[in-house]
Order: structure tokens, then sequence, then C-alpha cells
């Protein structure tokens, strides 16, 4: 397939699971808010959720207080921000648009309408809109994950898209992890700790709240919600599972010169498929997370290079 | 308003009664409800907006698509008038293609007299980079939008030729597809010849003309991307056909064939539809700063060994200049009479047309021999006096840039309207395919002049669409 048609998809399907990563992030924000805060806490928590996104200098250069309008404003709604909400489901459209043709229609009418929707959608920061609003965006994400699914062509086109979406969904179930790191919590295995209530909290916005239950049948601890996360292959967006996906479907669409992407795809993957939570996480969560989350970006890049942008005459 | 009451109705006798192949049709309309037709337009409307059948409007904000309004009365055909017209565009674009390639070899038109040499060799459309090449089958205008008016005595007349990259195809097949979503019923009581096949037909059509020796052709869509407004159509077309949908960027050349870039490096092309201006083809023979184009094209090209459709240097054949000449150029290749009239024409760079033109300029339609889309017209019954005075002035400044026609009564159809149904003036844009043999699909898009009184159907001045029925009995 053409290079342009596949850089296309790759950033149609990694759009679209970031706006579903900023929803779950903002929802585990917002759960988080209807606890009793004091002010203090308030800007620590959004320092850390801005900073876990990789936005807080970004939001800082335009923003000098941490409010709940502004910051909702800003990750979700904000059109001149490239990374709200708003402008991963732009692009994304944007993205399908440009290769329509290649798409099923279903697929097309999907991210139109729900561009269509966002469009005439009147921004409200307000605990409960806002609460609803981010449901619906994790809707629109199932919508578009299951007509792709439902109707895509198992080819080439089908792989790229994957392969953007478990990237994606990679990155996002990390940064996720990060907030709550950067919060300060850190996964001692200490069931009756003040902070647990957090991590269900997290589950939830994880829509794992349920499958911890299944898998443990326990009560929730730090360490085993990390355990899950990171480890588990049969948790859909754990960082596990979605590396395997990114492994097995480059190894589908190999080509003369990936053999070092499917290398270090196949490291990171390694790394989950045969590790152990207690020497992964040595180095602190936090390193851990950000290491991880630049070995996805690497792999980003050589996608990219290799399949997506090839220089003339390859 | 300009004779309305003059016009030829496609639907309704003087008398008022139906038209026999309209009959079937009208009673049904007049058993609808009143508010049906308004419940269906507004659904058609959502649909097309959900679809994403629009075009970019340029210069406004991100995300600005409109629709081109599509109305839900079809225009209908009986079988006798679709044979003949028919008929009559298979020959007029068997004529223009051997002009074009007559223009590009031999030039015997010239000598015989029959054509002036300077409109050619002058003429901005002219390109002497074709001179002496050879395309597969002799073919140039492999997809032509013919467009055809009824006048206001009944007969079809061939208002425009256009050779180059006609559009407007997919709205033929998208709304045949409404239509038979909105009112299932009228298919089942009508037999509406079909035109779902044009993807098939088109896609063999172009293969049929790869560069000799190719056993299994690539063909490949060339748009000039996402942000073009028939955008949608380019998409639209290569879905249906299969193929690749390749922007400039996608495209090189090397070692004398095109390459596609794909994911799995280059793979070689065929067949190159383009939707793009010659201008912008080829940025090392035409325009510099093309970005639209892929360097190196027209060298592959005029070697063989890749075939594009259509050919460059069709615009020879359709400028308004040309034009008058075509009845000729159907004498002259095929020796036949010609089947369908051209809309009578003053020639401004003649002394005795120029005289006459400026002494009826109020009555008449001036059109820059260059001009496309609509603009650069002057209609005059409707002009001001200020507005006649300063097309007076161009013409008399560069009498060779124009030609000037009676203003036609188009005819008109019903049309739905906020006031109900009303005539609106319609033209009509047949597709004729042309490669190892003619096809063209029944029927056509019709577009319709939504303002009363109107005579201007193109999408950009406030025209819309409608359905076309060629009907099989």
């Amino acid at each position: 397939m053409l290079s342009r048609t596949a850089d296309h998809l790759f950033w149609m399907s990694r759009q679209i699971e970031r706006a579903e990563s900023l929803a779950r992030i903002l929802d585990a924000h917002y759960r988080h808010t209807l606890l009793p805060h004091t002010a203090d806490v308030v800007a620590r928590d959004w320092r850390a959720t801005l900073g876990s996104l990789g936005v807080l200098d970004a939001y800082l250069a335009r923003y000098d207080e941490f409010s709940p309008a502004t910051a909702y404003q800003f990750i979700a709604f904000d059109r001149d921000h490239g990374g709200s909400i708003v402008s991963s489901l732009w692009q994304a459209r944007e993205n399908a648009r440009a290769v329509r043709g290649t798409i099923t229609s279903e697929m097309w009418e999907t991210l139109n309408s729900t561009w269509l929707e966002i469009r005439s959608y009147e921004p409200d920061t307000s605990d409960g809109a806002i609460g609803d609003f981010l449901e619906w965006v994790r809707y629109r994400s199932h919508l578009s994950r299951g007509v792709t699914l439902g109707t895509m062509l198992r080819d080439e086109a089908f792989r790229f898209t994957r392969i953007g979406t478990f990237l994606e969904g990679a990155d996002g179930t990390a940064r996720m992890l990060l907030a709550r790191a950067r919060r300060g919590f850190a996964p001692a295995d200490d069931p009756a700790g003040p902070d647990a209530y957090v991590w269900t909290l997290l589950l939830r916005s994880l829509s794992a709240f349920e499958v911890y239950r299944k898998v443990y049948r326990d009560a929730v601890t730090p360490w085993r919600v990390t355990e899950l996360l990171v480890l588990r292959d049969d948790l859909p967006r754990s960082l596990h599972r979605c590396t395997n996906e990114v492994y097995t479907n480059l190894c589908a669409i190999a080509n003369d010169q990936s053999a070092e992407t499917e290398r270090r795809a196949g490291e990171l993957h390694g790394a989950f498929r045969f590790g152990r939570l207690e020497q992964l996480l040595a180095p602190g969560l936090t390193d851990f997370l950000e290491l991880f989350l630049e070995r996805v970006r690497d792999l980003g890049g050589r996608i990219a290079h290799d399949f997506l942008v090839p220089a003339t005459g390859f | 308003m300009l004779s309305l009451k003059n016009a030829y109705d496609e639907m309704l006798l003087p008398d008022g009664s139906h038209r026999e192949h309209y009959r079937r049709y009208g009673a049904w309309l007049q058993s609808q409800a009143a508010d049906r037709l308004a419940r269906r337009r507004a659904e058609a409307d959502s649909l097309f907006h959900r679809v994403g059948i629009t075009f970019a409007v340029y210069g406004e904000d991100e995300g600005t698509e409109r629709l081109i309004p599509f109305d839900v009365v079809p225009r209908i055909l009986a079988p006798d008038e679709w044979q003949y017209l028919e008929a009559g565009l298979r020959q007029r674009v068997r004529a223009l293609n051997a002009f074009i390639a007559d223009v590009y070899h031999g030039q015997d038109i010239l000598r015989a007299g029959v054509v002036p040499a300077e409109l050619i060799l002058c003429n901005a459309q002219y390109r002497p980079e074709m001179q002496g090449i050879d395309v597969p089958g002799g073919i140039y205008a492999h997809i032509a939008g013919i467009d055809v008016v009824r006048g206001d005595d009944g007969q079809f007349h061939v208002l425009e030729d256009n050779l180059r990259v006609p559009s407007g195809v997919s709205y033929m097949l998208e709304n045949r597809k409404m239509m038979m979503r909105l009112f299932p019923e009228l298919f089942a009581r009508h037999s509406v010849a079909p035109v779902e096949h044009y993807p098939d037909v088109l896609l063999e059509n172009l293969r049929s003309v790869a560069p000799v020796g190719v056993a299994d052709p690539t063909v490949a869509l060339l748009t000039p991307g996402a942000h073009n407004s028939a955008y949608f159509e380019h998409a639209f077309l290569a879905q249906q056909m299969g193929i690749e949908l390749v922007e400039g960027q996608d495209l090189f050349v090397r070692d004398d064939a095109a390459y596609m870039r794909t994911t799995r490096g280059p793979r070689r092309v065929d067949v190159i539809y383009r939707r793009i201006d010659d201008d912008f083809l080829d940025p090392l023979a035409f325009r510099p700063d093309s970005m639209l184009g892929v360097p190196g094209l027209l060298s592959v090209y005029r070697s063989g060994r890749v075939t594009i459709a259509n050919a460059i240097g069709t615009g020879i054949a359709d400028d308004k200049s040309i034009y008058p000449y075509v009845p000729e150029m159907i004498r002259f290749y095929l020796g036949e009479p010609p089947l369908l009239a051209n809309v009578p024409t003053y020639i401004l760079r003649r002394p005795e047309d120029l005289a006459y033109t400026l002494a009826h300029l109020a009555e008449l339609v001036v059109k820059e021999v260059h001009g496309a889309g609509g603009y650069g017209m002057l209609i005059g019954p409707m002009a001001s006096r200020a507005e006649l005075e300063e097309f007076r002035q161009r013409i008399l400044a560069h009498p060779d840039g124009y030609v000037a026609q009676p203003t036609l009564a188009l005819s008109t159809c019903p049309t739905f309207t906020e006031a109900g149904l009303a005539p609106r003036h319609i033209d009509l844009r047949p597709y004729v395919l042309s490669g190892r043999e003619i096809t063209i699909v029944p029927g056509g898009l019709t577009r319709v002049a939504l303002r009363a009184g109107s005579l201007v159907v193109n999408s950009s001045q406030g025209g819309g669409t409608k359905d076309t029925w060629v009907l099989e009995r």
C-alpha cells in the first residue's frame, strides 16, 4: 500500500486512541477531585496530571493558576492546543478523510459523525457536564474500534491501524500510572494503606475494576493494580498486551529495512512476557514508566522511518 | 425573469398535462402527502452530511464543508430521446478525439482550412510537447463530460465539451443511491436504466489504454489532495474502482518509469487517471512552482511507458474558441452530418460577428474563450447598463478573447423550492468514456439552477443536482 496511506491510517488510529486515553486520564482525575481536598492538593493533582501528559509547560505558558475550568478546557476542548481531546478527534477525522477510499464507509461515517457532533458541542467544564462528555468520548472510541474490527479487511491497512492503536494505548496506560506515581503513590503492598481508594479509582477509569476482582478475588492493593496494568497479557490496555499487539502486527508487515524496528518491538514485548514486576520496578515506578514512554516514542519514530515516509528511491 | 414561459418544460405539456414518459411519476407525485417530500429532502441532507458528500469551501474556517443541494424530483428522459442523444454524443466524441490526434500529428484539418491554423498554434491550450507523440489507441479524451441543454424548440444542443478533467460523476452515482433509498417504490414501478456500473466501466476503459505490452496494468488516480473541492469524488472513484488514490508526492520517476512509494518499496504505475490540470502535472515541463505534480512524468509519458488519462493537451479541443468548429470536424473526420447541434455562436474575431454582437449585447450571452465554471460570463438580458458597458469595453479591447451566443431559454424541470414545486432551468452532463470502445452510462448528471429565473447551473454559483432517469421502456 501507499506509504502515505499507511501514515494516515497509523495516525488516524493513534488520534482516536489518544482521545480515549485523554478522556480516561481526565476521568481518573475527575473522580479523584470528588474526594474532599484542600486548594494545595488540587494544584498538586493538576500538576501531576498535566505533567504525566507532558503538557505542563504548555499549560503554564497560557494560564497561571490551576482551576478545573481552565485545566479541563485546556485538555478537553482547546482547539489551539494540538494535544486536546477535540484536536485529537479533528486530526483523526482529517486523517480518515485523506484515506476515506481505503477505510470502509462505515468507519468513515463513524469518525465523521463524531466530529460533526463535537463541532456543535458547547464546551462545559462544570462537574456533571465534564463527566458526561468524557463518557461520550469513550463511547465514540468504542464505536470506532468496533466498526474497525467489524468491517475492515484483515490486510496491511488493518495492521497499520492496529499498530497505531496499541502504540498509543501503551502510551496512555503508562501515562495514567505515571500520574499516580507523580502524586507520590508508590506501589507498596499495603492493602490497608490510606491510598488504597485512589487505586480503585484508577481501575475504574481504566474500566478494569471488575476485571481486578475477577483476577485477584481480593482487596485492591497498589502492587497488584500495577501488576495488572503492566504484566497481564489478557487485560486489553495493559503494557504487556499493547506491546504484544505492536510486535505481532509489525512482524506481519515487515519489509527489507524494518528488521531493527522489529527487534526493538520484540525486546520491549519480551520484557513483559518474561520479566518479573520486582525486577521491572527496581529503578522506581516513575523511572520505569519514563523509560518505557521513551521506548514507545522510539518505536513510533522507527516505524515512520521504515514504512511511512521512505526516502526517494526506496 | 427571463423567458420562463417560453422554456420547454421537461415534465409538463403546455396544457398542464404530463408528457407521456412523466405520466407514471406525475400520478405518484400527486398521491404524495404534502409534507412527505419535505421530510425526505431533509433526510437526504442529513445523510449527505454524514457520508461527507461535501465540497470544501476555500478560505473559510476549518471543517466548513457544504453540500451541493440535491433535489428530489428526478429528471426523466424517454427511451427514444436518450437513443438519439447517445448516438449524437458518440459521434461528437469520436470526432473530437480524431481532431486532437490530427492537431498533434499531420494537422490535415488546418491545411484543409476548416479550422484556422492560428487558432490552434497560438492557443495557450495547444501543447507543442505533444507533437508527434503516439498515445494508445489514438485516444486523448478518455473521459468526456459533454454539457447538453434543451432549447425552447425541444431540441438538444451541445453547450460545452469538457475534455480536461470533467467532474461531477460521483454526484450522478450518489444521487441515484439516495433516490433508491428515499423512494424505493418509484424504482419498482419504473424501469430506470442502471448507472451503478460506471466505476467498473471506467476501470475497464482505463485498463484498455495501458501502454502496449502491459498485461495486467496498475491504475492509480492522481488527486491534488484532500483540500481540493472535488476531493470527495477522487476518493470515491478510487475506492469504487479499487485503485490507489495518489498525490504527486506519492509518485516518482526512475529509469524512464513511474512508481508509487509503498510500504514495500516502489511499485510500477501504468495508467494515471489524473484529476489535476496539465499545468501542474510535471514541474520540470510545465509550471515549475507546482507542488502537486511529479517531476519527470512528461518524459516517461512521451516515451510511452505510462498512460495519462485524459491525455496532455486535450484542452485544445474544448476551448470556447474551437467549439464553433466542432460540427465541421464531424463532417471532416467522419463524413457524417452532425446529430447534435451546437448553440449558434458568434466568433468575435470575425468583424461581422463582432458588429452584430455589439449591436445586440443586451440579448446575448458573452463568454471568455478560456473561462470555465460560469465565471467571466455576461448574460445580457440580466446585466445592468454598467455591466453591459464594461463588457463592451473588454470586448473591444480584445475581441479574440470572446464568443457570443443567443441567450438560451434552457428547459425547465419542476423542482422542490421553499414555495413548493416550481420550474427551474436545467442542463445535462453525460459522461462519455472512450477506450477500446465508446461507453456511455445512461443519463448523466442533471444540474439545476435553484434561483428562480437563473440560467447558471454551476455548483459554485447556487446550482444543485437531480437524479437523471433514462427509461428503458
